[in-house]
């Protein structure tokens, strides 16, 4: 028999995990197993176990198994043989243990990055399966601490890093304060109703990169939006119980999300550049509070970027020199088509674009994604290694002449600066709209 | 052997036929109705133009990236699959069977085709046996069930290619691939074959979802 754990798995040194099964007892892991296999999930967990005919087609696509030398335990239906095809076949009777492995699996081997559904000959949906089983663990309180961290800031304060109401609202005018340096008359205006777009962003932005909030206020004044940001809690548009499996907390998330837009009768919400938050407002979140498609149009900054540039409204005084590659971030590509739109923007904004291959849908996930860079320190060593390929292509486009990786998503941003310093690719990441006010027209 | 061959070819044909036409009906129903109870959204995002631009890519060999990444397993899957369906549709000895019990009749292929199909089958159940052996990604997943299956597949058409040369025992062998076809049949709602019905299904689904939500590409 081919042994069932993956090769140099990290030692779990996880006190969310330790401690959570440190509780279990099987009688409750069975009865949680019951209520998601047969109470919360139907007619696609059926179809997607039933039909995998075990030929393993969708190996090639995922980057852990590409870069971990093949090692069939990180195939896609490697992984659903490790969790839930092992649920199933034990009705349920499975220990504490066998949970913490399902649940380091589920959570750490997998992105959600649904590349495996484009190889599989019948698209079956492994980020799926691995989404179920993560709802399995959380609904056994068996939950990395990193991520479960931010999902109590979530459900305790509506954003993801425990910011502060006053400390969001002087955050704001802080920046506003700072642009004005630049931009006299500029303003972020603040619970303005009516206006046409909401401006929304995640939760880490205020608290560690507050400069983003400034850039994407000098860009939408110079165009001339008429856009504000609430002052209030459901700012946030970011998403971690979505990765948790704590899908009750995403549904308050992104119904006080959808909201607040609501409230200030807005037209659009525009969002900052996150792939995950993207997921959780037009994809997943929607989906649970009952609308097939987002109650308010979203607008990813991609689009918004393109949107304003194609219009003339944002003009470009001089193009980037550095040579620039792109990276397609899953979300927004896999899961919003935006690939197109991104190129568009990257060469109306810059000199050199320099093609990674595979690109576009067939892009290798950052692997910071799904909640994955968000489980912590734990699991950081295992994650850089899992995705030798990204630094294999990353190191390709720059033996073309690429210096600098465009990442117009959060996750993708971290996870690449991760496999940048850990490979010495001696390249830097930027994000879009770090480009775009560097070369816009300012007055 | 006598009785038993009318046994075969009588009750139990019909028999195997009801079992895999109903139960085939059954699981596509169960199906159906489970997805209408629990995931009624599922029918919201079903595409018919994005579930054929899918299935329309995955059933051309060669029109999906992976299938190019894997060409003599594309061209081993597409020949075994219409081998499979093709050989007891056309095979003259079937089709003269339903003109006797039903007065019906379609063209039938040239037995020496019949026989070349039937070899391109077993060929693939040995390729695949082989592949799950040796490729550790498959070797990992397989499981028993996937041997049976293989062998339920091949069974009717190693048995039929014998009786046809009339090697062995004829007769023995012409029972042995009655009974062994009318297993396969029953097989298909009962075993992993069904992602002959689910596949289309499936495909669809994550064809709509691509095309319609996520404005991606799926192949
Ligand atoms: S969703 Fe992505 S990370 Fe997860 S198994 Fe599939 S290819 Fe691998
Ligand atoms: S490619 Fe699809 S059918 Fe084949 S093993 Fe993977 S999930 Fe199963």
């Amino acid at each position: 028999m081919p042994e069932t754990k993956p090769k140099d798995a990290p030692p779990a040194v996880d006190e969310g995990i330790e401690r959570g099964i440190a509780g279990l007892t099987e009688e409750r892991i069975r009865k949680a197993i019951r209520r998601v296999l047969s109470g919360e999930t139907g007619a696609r967990l059926k179809a997607y176990v039933d039909t995998c005919i075990h030929c393993g087609l969708c190996s090639e696509a995922c980057h852990f198994f590409l870069s971990r030398d093949r090692d069939p335990a990180y195939a896609p239906v490697g992984k659903v043989k490790q969790t839930l095809w092992e649920m199933l076949r034990r009705d349920g009777r499975v220990g504490p243990e066998f949970i913490k492995q399902a649940r380091i699996v589920a959570s750490t081997h997998c992105n959600l990055c649904k590349r495996c559904a484009m190889y599989c000959p019948f698209g079956i949906d492994v980020a799926y399966l691995m989404l179920v089983v993560r709802r399995i663990c959380h609904l056994l309180g068996v939950t990395p601490l990193y991520i479960q961290d931010t999902a109590n800031s979530h459900a305790a304060t509506l954003n993801q890093m425990w910011v502060k109401d006053d400390e969001w609202i002087d955050t704001l005018m802080w920046q506003e304060e700072e642009a004005r340096g630049e931009i006299p008359d500029l303003r972020i205006p603040l619970e303005k109703e009516g206006a046409d777009i909401l401006y929304s962003v995640i939760g880490p932005e205020p608290k560690f990169q507050a400069q983003l909030i400034y850039q994407a206020a000098v860009i939408l004044h110079v165009a001339g939006v008429d856009w504000t940001m609430p002052a209030t809690p459901g700012w946030d548009n970011s998403d971690m119980a979505m990765f948790t499996g704590d899908n009750e907390i995403m549904g308050r998330l992104k119904r006080a999300h959808f909201e607040t837009a609501a409230r200030l009768r807005v037209n659009r919400i525009v969002m900052g550049e996150c792939g995950h938050a993207f997921r959780s407002v037009y994809d997943v979140g929607n989906r649970w509070l009952g609308w097939s498609m987002p109650p308010i149009p979203i607008v990813h900054a991609i689009d918004f970027y393109h949107e304003l540039l194609e219009e003339g409204r944002i003009r470009v005084a001089r193009l980037f020199e550095e040579p620039v590659t792109l990276h397609d971030p899953c979300n927004v590509v896999r899961g919003g088509g935006l690939h197109e739109k991104a190129r568009a923007v990257v060469r109306r904004t810059c000199a050199h674009f320099i093609e990674m291959e595979p690109n576009r849908e067939h892009n290798y996930c950052c692997c910071a994604g799904g909640g994955v860079i968000n489980c912590g320190p734990p699991y950081k060593k295992h994650r850089v290694e899992s995705n030798r390929v990204k630094a294999e292509q990353i190191a390709a486009a720059k033996l073309k002449g690429a210096k600098i990786v465009i990442t117009p998503c959060h996750n993708c941003h971290s996870g690449i600066e991760d496999i940048i310093h850990h490979y010495d690719l001696g390249v830097e990441t930027r994000f879009l709209g770090d480009i775009l006010y560097q070369v816009m027209e300012k007055p | 052997m006598n009785e038993l061959y009318r046994l075969a070819t009588g009750p139990l044909l019909w028999a195997s036929f009801a079992v895999f036409v109903g139960g085939s009906l059954f699981r596509l129903l169960e199906l159906f109705l489970l997805a209408r109870r629990r995931e009624r959204f599922l029918f919201t995002y079903l595409s018919l133009r994005y579930s054929l631009r899918s299935i329309g890519h995955w059933i051309v060999p060669f029109a999906t990236v992976n299938w190019r990444r894997h060409p003599v397993l594309t061209i081993v899957t597409f020949a075994f699959h219409l081998s499979l369906l093709i050989t007891p549709l056309f095979l003259l000895a079937h089709v003269v069977l339903w003109d006797e019990a039903w007065n019906v009749s379609w063209p039938a292929l040239p037995d020496a085709w019949a026989i070349v199909l039937s070899l391109i089958v077993i060929a693939g159940c040995v390729f695949f046996f082989v592949r799950r052996r040796v490729t550790p990604e498959v070797a990992y997943v397989t499981s028993a069930s996937d041997y049976v299956i293989l062998g339920l597949t091949a069974a009717p058409f190693v048995t039929g290619v014998i009786a046809y040369y009339q090697w062995f025992d004829v007769r023995l062998f012409t029972l042995l691939h009655v009974v062994s076809g009318e297993a396969l049949l029953v097989a298909v709602p009962f075993t992993r074959i069904r992602h002959m019905l689910f596949a289309p299904l499936t495909r669809a689904y994550m064809g709509s979802e691509f095309g319609a939500v996520r404005h991606a590409r799926d192949w």
